[in-house]
Formats: C-alpha cells, sequence, structure tokens
C-alpha cells in the first residue's frame, strides 16, 4: 500500500464488468476463439512479427491486476499467431526495483515506465533504441510530441503506451441540474461558482486529497501544472518544467497564489490542513457521496469511483442518474484559452532482440490499441484510436482532447529532474497545505533543491 | 529430604507472590491493547468491501455482516497474471525452510568459533559482523544481484563463475542466508558464551575434539536458544517483500506470498477487503510456528546442564 | 479462466508445487547431508588437524558469505557515498556537506533521535514487564501469543492495521474508520488530525515500531529470567525481599547482558527502520529520519550518492553502541 500508483491507467465501470465475465464464464469463449484464431486468417495482421516462434518476452510495469488481466487478454491472438510468449510482471516496487534490476544485470526485455523521466534515466545505461519498425510506426500514429517524450539526446527510445488526460474538474450533472448551478467556462467563473456553493451551503464546493503514501504531493503539482499552463503561455510551461525558468520566479508565484484560492480556502474545501492526509481516492469518494461539489482529477479518477466507490460514469447530458458522475474542461483564464495537461506511460527494451522489438512495434499500432481500448477502462494517445472503442464518456472526451488540443502538455513532475519532480514539489506543495507554509517559502525551497 | 521440601514449599510460595492477580491483571491488560489492532484485521476481513469504507469495524458487533467471500476470493481465485493464493502459500514455505535452516546452521558454527576458539582477531571479527547488521539491505541489493547475474569476474580472473540461478530460489535463499547471517550470529554468540566453561574444559580433558565437543555438548545445549532464533528469522523471511522481490527475478513460480499481497492493494490503493483477508493467512503460519517452538524458550537456556 | 491460464501454455500450480517442493527436498538433503559428511570425517582427524580445521568448518563459510554479501557492499557504498548521483565523478565531502544543510535536517536528525531513545527503551521495558509478570504465571502461553503477535505480520499487514487506528475523518458528516478517532469523540472529545500534527505523529509512528518489537524483547528477556537459577530467586525470597526489590536487585542485575543485547538489537533495527515512515506520512509533516531519507533519495530520487553519504551517517551513528557492546564483552570476559 505504500507506493499508490497513480499514473496506471484505470479500470472504468465497463472494465469491471469485463473482469467479471471473464472469470466467470469467458473461459468457453476463450476457447472457440483460440481454435478459429491459429492458423486462419486472423494471423495475417501478425506477419510483421512472424519467426519468433517459442520465445519469451518479459514485460516489467507497476500496472497490476485488475488492469493486467485485460492487458494479458489483449495480447492473446499476438501470441497465439507469432509464437511469442509474454510474461507480465507487475509489480508496486517497479520504480525502486527497475535501477537495481537494471543495475544488476537481470534487467527485464520490456518495462513500462509511468514518467519519461524515469525512462531517461536509463538512456545509454542498458536501454536499447526502438527499432526502424517501432519509430516509423509511432511517426505515423502519434503526434510528433509523443516522441519527443520517448526521445533522450536525439535517440528514440521509449514508444507511448496508455495516456490519461488531467484538465478535467469532475462534478454530478444532476446535482448541478437541480441546483440550477451552470458549468463554469473561466477560471473567475469556476470562482464565483466556488461561491455561490460555498453561500448556499448545502455542499461543500470542492474535495480534494493530496495522500498518496510516499507519493503523498502529487495532486498539488498537478494543480499546480494545470493553472500554469493557464496563466502562463505554453512556452513558460516549457521553460519552467526544464529549469530554465527559476522555481520562485514572480510568474510561478502568481500562479501558486491562484491555486491557493482554492486550495487554501477553508470555505471551500473545509480544513485545509486536512487535504495533505486525504488519500487521492478518498478525495474524489466525496463527490460519490454527495460530500462535496467539484473535484479536480485526471480521467483515471473514474475508474477508481467506480469500481471502488459506486459511482456510474455518465456523460454531461445526463441530468437524471443518481449518483452519476462526469467532468468538465478545467477552465482557463478566458473561454477560448484550453490547453490540456496530460500524462502516460511509456515502453523501453533492455534486450535487443527480433522478438522483444516485435512486441514494442505491436504495441504502437492502432490494431492493438483498438483492441486494448475495447477492453474498457483505457485509452492512450494514439492517432488511430477510433473513439467508438472508448465505451467510457469521461474516457471518449479525453481522446478527443488528446488527438485534438492545441496546446497539450506533458505532467511537468514527471518530466522533471527526480529531485524536483518526485522529490521537493510533492513534499513542498504538502506543507503548503499541512503546515500553512507561505507561497515563498515553498517555491524558494523547490528551487534550491533544482540540480541546476 | 529437607532441602525437597523447603524447595517445593518456596516454590509454591514464589508462584503466589509472582501471579499475583496484579501482575496478571497487567499483563493482560497490555496484552489486550497489543491486540485490538490485530484484532481490527480480522474483524475488517470477514467483512463485505463496502462496509469497510462506510462505517468503523467496532460498528460490525452493532451491525454484523459477515462475508467470507474475501478469504474464497483471496485463496482460490487466480486470474491470467497471478495464480491463486494458495500456490504462493507454499513458495513462500519453499522460500522459508531452508532460508531459515541455512544461516542458523552457519551462525552456530560461528557463535561457537567465535565464543570457544582462543584466536587473534577474534574480537576483531565478532564486533565487525556485529556492525554489519547496520548496513542498509537495500544498498546491498544491486552488488549482490550482479553476482547471481554474473558471477564475479575481477580482470580476466573468474572468481565466481555464473552459475545461472537466476529465477529459481537459490539466489532468494543464498541473499537470505547472507542478510540473516550478522544478527544470528549475534545473538547466538551472546547465548552460546553462557556455557559454562567448566563444561567446555572437563569436555576438552576427557579428550574430545572440538567437532566432537561441538555435536555432543554445545548443540544439545543451544537447542533453544536456536529455537528462539529459528522464530525470528522464520518471520523475517516470511515476511520479507525485497529479498524474494529482487531476487526472485519476478518470477511467480518462486515469488513468495508478500510479494502477491502487496501487489493485490490494487493500483487504486484500496481493496482493503482482499488484503485484510490475505494479510490474515500469512499471520497463521508464523503462529503456528511460534506456538510449536515456545516450550523451548519455556525451558530455559540451561535449564539441562546446569542443575541436572 | 483456467482455460485463459492454459491458454499460454502455463503450469498448474499444483504442478508448480511439486517442482519446487522436489527442489526443496533436494536442497535441504544435500546440505544435511554436506554437514554430516564433514563432520564424520572431521572429527576423526587428529587434535592437530583440528586445530587448523575448525577453522575451516566453523568460520570460514559464515566469513566468506558476510565478506561477499555485505563487506563488498559496504565498500561500494563508501566509495558512492563520495560520488555524484551518477556514480561517476568524485565530489569528495559534496553528499555529506548536503545531508548536513538541508533545511529539514535539524528536524530529520532530531526525529531519528527521538525514534532512538524511544522505541528501543519502551520496547524493552514493556517486554521486560511482561515477561516478568509472566514468568511464573500458570499459563502464559496465551497473553505471550497476543504480545507476540505484530512480530508475525508483515509491513504490508502492519501499515493496513495501522490506517484502521489512526485515520482522520475531516468531514464531520462521515462516520469514523479510524479507532482512535472514534474513542476521542465517545468522550466529546474533538480528535486531533493525527498523522499531521507535529511531534504527536513521531510518537505515533514511534507507537507502531514499539508495537512491533516488544515482543521480540519480551520473548529473548523471558528465556533469559528462566535461566535465573531458582537457588538465587529462593534466596532473595527466604530474605524477605519484597518483589519489586527483588525484581531490580535480583533479577534485572542477572539478566545485563541479555537486556544490552536487546536494546542494541532494537536500537539498530529503530535505525534502519523506514517502512513505518514510509508508508504512513511518506516523511512529510516533520516525521522524516534519516532511514527513510536515505531510501527516498536512494530509490525515488535515483541519487546512489547522497542515499550512501546518509547511510555512512547511519553507520557512524551505530559506532558508539557497538563500543558500549565491546566494552561489556571486554569486562565479561576477564570476570571470567
Amino acid at each position: 500500500m505504500s507506493t499508490l500508483r497513480r499514473r496506471v491507467v484505470a479500470l472504468g465501470a465497463t472494465a469491471v464488468a469485463a473482469t467479471l465475465v471473464m472469470a466467470g464464464c469467458a473461459s468457453t469463449e476463450t476457447v472457440t476463439e483460440e481454435t478459429t484464431a491459429t492458423g486462419s486468417d486472423a494471423c495475417a495482421a501478425y506477419e510483421a512479427y512472424m519467426g519468433n516462434e517459442g520465445t519469451e518476452v518479459e514485460i516489467y510495469t507497476t500496472i497490476i491486476d485488475p488492469e493486467a488481466s485485460l492487458f494479458i487478454e489483449s495480447f492473446a491472438e499476438f501470441e497465439d499467431c507469432t509464437g511469442i510468449t509474454i510474461n507480465w510482471n507487475g509489480t508496486q516496487e517497479f520504480e525502486a526495483q527497475i535501477s537495481v534490476r537494471v543495475e544488476g544485470g537481470t534487467a527485464p526485455d520490456i518495462a513500462i515506465f509511468p514518467q519519461p523521466g524515469l525512462l531517461a534515466k536509463f538512456a545509454g545505461n542498458g536501454l536499447v533504441p526502438a527499432n526502424d519498425a517501432t519509430s516509423a510506426s509511432v511517426d505515423e500514429n502519434y503526434t510528433a510530441d509523443w516522441k519527443t517524450y520517448g526521445t533522450v539526446d536525439g535517440v528514440f527510445y521509449g514508444s507511448p503506451l496508455g495516456a490519461n488526460v488531467k484538465s478535467f474538474v469532475w462534478y454530478s450533472p444532476k446535482t448541478f441540474a437541480d441546483k440550477g448551478w451552470t458549468i463554469p467556462t473561466t477560471w473567475d467563473e469556476l470562482l464565483a461558482l466556488s461561491d455561490t456553493i460555498a453561500a448556499e451551503g448545502s455542499v461543500q464546493p470542492w474535495c480534494v486529497g493530496f495522500g498518496s503514501g510516499d507519493a503523498t504531493g502529487w495532486v498539488g503539482t498537478d494543480w499546480m501544472e494545470d493553472l500554469m499552463l493557464r496563466f502562463q503561455d505554453a512556452a513558460t510551461y516549457d521553460q519552467w518544467v526544464s529549469g530554465e525558468l527559476p522555481f520562485n520566479d514572480p510568474k510561478v508565484a502568481e500562479v501558486l497564489a491562484e491555486a491557493g484560492k482554492i486550495l487554501k480556502n477553508p470555505a471551500y474545501v473545509g480544513d485545509v490542513a486536512s487535504i495533505a492526509t486525504t488519500t487521492f481516492q478518498e478525495g474524489g469518494a466525496g463527490l460519490v457521496d454527495g460530500s462535496c461539489a467539484m473535484h479536480r482529477q485526471a480521467s483515471f479518477i473514474g475508474g477508481i469511483l467506480a469500481a471502488d466507490f459506486g459511482a456510474t460514469i455518465v456523460s454531461p447530458e445526463d441530468t437524471t442518474t443518481e449518483g452519476g458522475i462526469t467532468t468538465f474542461y478545467f477552465p482557463g483564464v478566458s473561454a477560448d484559452n484550453k490547453p490540456a495537461l496530460g500524462g502516460g506511460e511509456f515502453i523501453g527494451i533492455f534486450a535487443d532482440r527480433p522478438e522483444v522489438h516485435a512486441v514494442q512495434h505491436y504495441l504502437t499500432t492502432p490494431e492493438w490499441n483498438n483492441k486494448k481500448a475495447a477492453l474498457g477502462g483505457w485509452f492512450s494517445a494514439n492517432l488511430g484510436l477510433d473513439t467508438a472503442n472508448v465505451a467510457d464518456p469521461v474516457n471518449k472526451v479525453a481522446v478527443e482532447i488528446l488527438q485534438n488540443a492545441s496546446t497539450f502538455r506533458f505532467d511537468g513532475s514527471d518530466v522533471m529532474p527526480a529531485e524536483v519532480g518526485a522529490g521537493s514539489f510533492w513534499k513542498e506543495m504538502t506543507a503548503w497545505v499541512a503546515e500553512d507554509k507561505s507561497d515563498k517559502a515553498v517555491l524558494d525551497a523547490i528551487y534550491a533543491s533544482w540540480p541546476y | 529430604m529437607t532441602s525437597l521440601i523447603n524447595k517445593s514449599l518456596v516454590k509454591s510460595k514464589a508462584k503466589n507472590v509472582f501471579s499475583s492477580p496484579w501482575a496478571a491483571l497487567g499483563a493482560w491488560i497490555i496484552a489486550i491493547l497489543w491486540t485490538i489492532p490485530t484484532f481490527g484485521l480480522l474483524v475488517t476481513s470477514i467483512r463485505p468491501e463496502k462496509d469497510i469504507n462506510n462505517s468503523g469495524w467496532w460498528t460490525f458487533f452493532v451491525n454484523p455482516n459477515i462475508s467470507f467471500e474475501n478469504y474464497q476470493q483471496v485463496l482460490f481465485e487466480g486470474s491470467t497474471t497471478n495464480p491463486p493464493l494458495y500456490q504462493f502459500f507454499f513458495n513462500s514455505l519453499a522460500v522459508t525452510l531452508p532460508a531459515v535452516i541455512f544461516p542458523i546452521t552457519l551462525a552456530v558454527f560461528a557463535a561457537y568459533a567465535l565464543a570457544w576458539f582462543e584466536f587473534r582477531g577474534r574480537d576483531f571479527i565478532f564486533f565487525s559482523i556485529f556492525a554489519l547488521q547496520v548496513i542498509p539491505l537495500q544498498l546491498t541489493l544491486i552488488p549482490l544481484l550482479q553476482l547471481f547475474a554474473k558471477g564475479l569476474v575481477i580482470g580476466d580472473v573468474t572468481i565466481i563463475p555464473d552459475f545461472n540461478i537466476t529465477g529459481t530460489y537459490i539466489p532468494i535463499w543464498i541473499a537470505h542466508t547472507i542478510f540473516g547471517l550478522p544478527m544470528a550470529i549475534f545473538l547466538l554468540h551472546n547465548f552460546l558464551r553462557q556455557i559454562p566453561r567448566e563444561l567446555i574444559e572437563a569436555a576438552r580433558v576427557d579428550g574430545a575434539g572440538w567437532f566432537t565437543l561441538f555435536s555432543k555438548i554445545v548443540l544439545p545445549l543451544s537447542v533453544p536458544a536456536i529455537a528462539s532464533f529459528a522464530i525470528f528469522q522464520f518471520l523475517w523471511v516470511w515476511n520479507d517483500l525485497l529479498v524474494g522481490l529482487t531476487f526472485g527475478g519476478g518470477a511467480k513460480e518462486v515469488a513468495p506470498m508478500t510479494i502477491r499481497l502487496a501487489e493485490m492493494v490494487g493500483t487504486r490503493g484500496s481493496g482493503w477487503e482482499l488484503l485484510t483477508a490475505g494479510a490474515f493467512v500469512s499471520i497463521v503460519v508464523p503462529l503456528i510456528v511460534f506456538f510449536s517452538l515456545q516450550r523451548y524458550f519455556v525451558r530455559g537456556l540451561l535449564a539441562g546442564s546446569v542443575k541436572g | 479462466m483456467f482455460t485463459l491460464a492454459l491458454h499460454a501454455a502455463r503450469k498448474t500450480p499444483a504442478d508448480i508445487i511439486a517442482e519446487n517442493f522436489s527442489l526443496l527436498a533436494l536442497a535441504l538433503l544435500s546440505f544435511g547431508a554436506v554437514i554430516f559428511l564433514i563432520f564424520l570425517l572431521a572429527s576423526r582427524t587428529s587434535v592437530k588437524t583440528q586445530e587448523w580445521l575448525k577453522y575451516l568448518v566453523f568460520l570460514v563459510p559464515s566469513i566468506l558469505l558476510l565478506v561477499v554479501g555485505l563487506i563488498y557492499p559496504a565498500i561500494r557504498t563508501l566509495i558512492l557515498a563520495f560520488m555524484d548521483k551518477e556514480a561517476e565523478t568524485f565530489v569528495g565531502f559534496d553528499n555529506f556537506i548536503w545531508a548536513f544543510t538541508i533545511p529539514e535536517i535539524t528536524v530529520v536528525l532530531a526525529n531519528t533521535a527521538i525514534w532512538v531513545v524511544t522505541a528501543p527503551i519502551l520496547s524493552t521495558v514493556i517486554g521486560l514487564a511482561i515477561a516478568y509478570m509472566t514468568d511464573r504465571m500458570n499459563r502464559p502461553a496465551a497473553i505471550k501469543s497476543l504480545i507476540f503477535m505484530p512480530m508475525a505480520i508483515s509491513f504490508v499487514g502492519a501499515g493496513i492495521i495501522w490506517k484502521f487506528v489512526y485515520n482522520y475523518q475531516p468531514n464531520d458528516n462521515k462516520p469514523d474508520i479510524g479507532l482512535l478517532s472514534a474513542i476521542f469523540k465517545g468522550l466529546g472529545l474533538t480528535p486531533p488530525n493525527w498523522l499531521l500534527e507535529a511531534p504527536l505523529n513521531s510518537f505515533l509512528l514511534i507507537v507502531v515500531m514499539i508495537w512491533i518489537q516488544t515482543g521480540f524483547a519480551m520473548v529473548v528477556l523471558s528465556a533469559a529470567l528462566k535461566n535465573i537459577p531458582d537457588e538465587v530467586v529462593e534466596a532473595a525470597m527466604l530474605d524477605g525481599a519484597a518483589p519489586w526489590k527483588r525484581f531490580y536487585l535480583v533479577s534485572v542485575p542477572m539478566i545485563r547482558a541479555t537486556i544490552v543485547v536487546v536494546l542494541t538489537t532494537i536500537t539498530i533495527g529503530t535505525l534502519k527502520v523506514f517502512d513505518i515512515v514510509r508508508t504512513m506520512t511518506g516523511g512529510n509533516f516533520q516525521t522524516n529520519v534519516i532511514a527513510n531519507e536515505m531510501y527516498s533519495q536512494a530509490f525515488r530520487q535515483m541519487n546512489f550518492g547522497r542515499g550512501s553519504a546518509l547511510a555512512i551517517i547511519l553507520f557512524v551513528a551505530i559506532v558508539p553502541i557497538i563500543i558500549y557492546n565491546i566494552r561489556q564483552l571486554r569486562l565479561e570476559r576477564t570476570e571470567r
């Protein structure tokens, strides 16, 4: 329970159903599928990966059950046709263990990195560059920026896997409709709505939880990043992430002050200090049980709320379903300012064998991405992904954002140096709410820890 | 005869004084305080998931809502990526038995040598071993793993060849043996050196060699100490996550139960119902071991020798 | 479901268990056979041969394993402590300077000191109390088992158990799932946010450590108490010494060596512990300790230089304890 994995693509309500079906009665189905699949036309699609019969490929990852089962299922046909066995090895200790295994000489064939920053650590230290087939496939199926996240010093290593979109505010359309609240389209409207809800007094405007074991504080960094994209332009955001813009620059201070308007306002969030000890799951749960009206969180929280807290993900038009939740776009300064913040996983390979390249290549194809998305609760930034395969209404919106957003930026803390991105930024955002540390002290402390 | 009577008199009197109701009451209060948190775990493990998230475990007694489904699910249901928990249970046994027996055997040997052999540098070796206890496990993982994966080659000279044992139990056993040694040697040494010198010297005079001395006198006398340390080593290995994770190479065929349990928490950081049930399954074995070995503590280390 | 598992041509659990247990039996039998043979042969050698053979059999295997598995890594750690985070460039004392100049260092050091002082002493005192109170009890097994139980629980389990004790519910309209808060509310008090308020939170984390370690102290001390010859206790009793006096004038001095061993062992364990802090507060809210900072530097932020430097600092912290133990041992050896 120590390291809660946040970026892992979550499981939608549909996925729960899929798992249950699979555990219950799908066995016969699978058998028939198998017999028809082997040696027939179905395998024609796998021509490019042939010639590796009897080989095994280990995938090392943070993604564990129940999500892992869906991955295995999505590989079944590939395995049958190509004769490559994929061994899925998921552990929550991934971040610490991957360096132990690489240094120790037992590197996995394939690792799924939850952050591109972590992948970059292994460039030139065991990581094998993607081959031409994979590289070409990524060029064809992803926007250019997704390729750059997996590129270190001009060498392309990491192909994108799953994705999530963070610029969402979750709410209950039924409650909003009942109370007559309208969806805000600007930051000022959002604050005004928060005031309205607070004055009305029946529910708390916001639920926030920063807690996440030894990664406590990441929710705060997401708030900062989202607002940074809104109050400053994308170029400034990039400078901030790369360290060109000092962390205690007035521009950053301005953004933190804006974040404080919500996060440090007891009228909006209740007891501010408790944000730090409320887990991010519990934070989202407040929306489901009706104790608050809004919750800013990435797309993946929907799966958690559905699976563990009995939420139903609905479309914004559905104002009748009791307990239904959905999202609106986290508004910018003006209604036409619509940047998006997201995140995703990247596949790096540590073995230069044809079957390993074949698996990496396959996972970048629209065929696989559609197959995986159709199993539910998951999406990626693959341009070939057909939104018809994404059943969950929120994820559908997320895919559209990914494919169309004019300004899309990757989760900054995942790209910043680990001292900051997995250290001081988390810790200081936590102290900012827990100990009421001042904006200036927080930014100065993060600045001091940056390895310039 | 009179001394015998006296002795039994004193004994019974002793019992009366020591087992005063206050002492017993005090001990029971502490014991109950100690158990409340774990008891909460037990109660939680038989509650349905919804109840766990929405009310305190103590409300169970007002509103008893029992579900053994958690245990059924944890123990016998696998998934495409994971066999059911009972297989991991047996893996844990297969990891633990040698990982207890190997280090304890070697540690008794070393403790015997350090307690009773007279040689220069003895104290230095003993305290070096003692100090090794403080080395954090995490920092030893990488070099040790390199050794198992690649052997030890200095320059062009192969000192330890690559035995190709990754993915089996062998690296886990060796790693646990190494990590258990300093503490085992330290504790057992402290027990062994309490054996009366006269006893050792008498045997030496009778012509017993160092090996006979060990097997005929030292080993039988140290059984209680070995038993007590065996319990601790057993618990550390049984509850270990890091060593199994690192040296098992991720193979499910050798992964101990803790790995599966840690995984079961899920990406959602919840799923308390499964985890509490799984945690309870994992507590059962150590408790059985404790119960079956505890009579050795009660008898005392030197009970059989000095007072004969 | 099982067809799905089979579909990837994997073995059934029964096959794997059978295979594993064959290897297990083989390993145990061959280990036993080797030891047996060595003893059989060695005990027949001459006294002269035994004088060197005894070192080879009894001492050398352990030392070899320790050199490979611990001393070599320790030296590597020492070297890394003077290198940068990529372990490529020598940086002198930079990592140590960093360690003593980070803003929260005073908090980290103070917390580590609080842990090292309170956890071992309280565990030992409570363990000794239980051991003494149950020493002559008719059926101590139940009490001892209950106290011992936390030792049988992994950190994963302990984390969950204590979540249900310390959990704080900021929203008054929701039911508490944390036991402490519920008790406070039951008494009409307002519960604090347990893990947030320093220094209360550090003490609450220490309670978890004490909860685990008391069983260890109790078991070892109980064994030591049993070792006090009956005659000694009887003599004291016939002298008419009160139970309390008997305890600290007779029992405690007789098991002093064991108490030192227990204190030492728990102290070392306390210095190294990071799981409790890491799972329960992540080192936030001024609860950080050196071992947790070491873990987070080495494995979260991948800075092995700083991580190693902190490990060296921990190692240095243990030196006084080692020195004390050396003096104790010397004392005992001269006494005999």
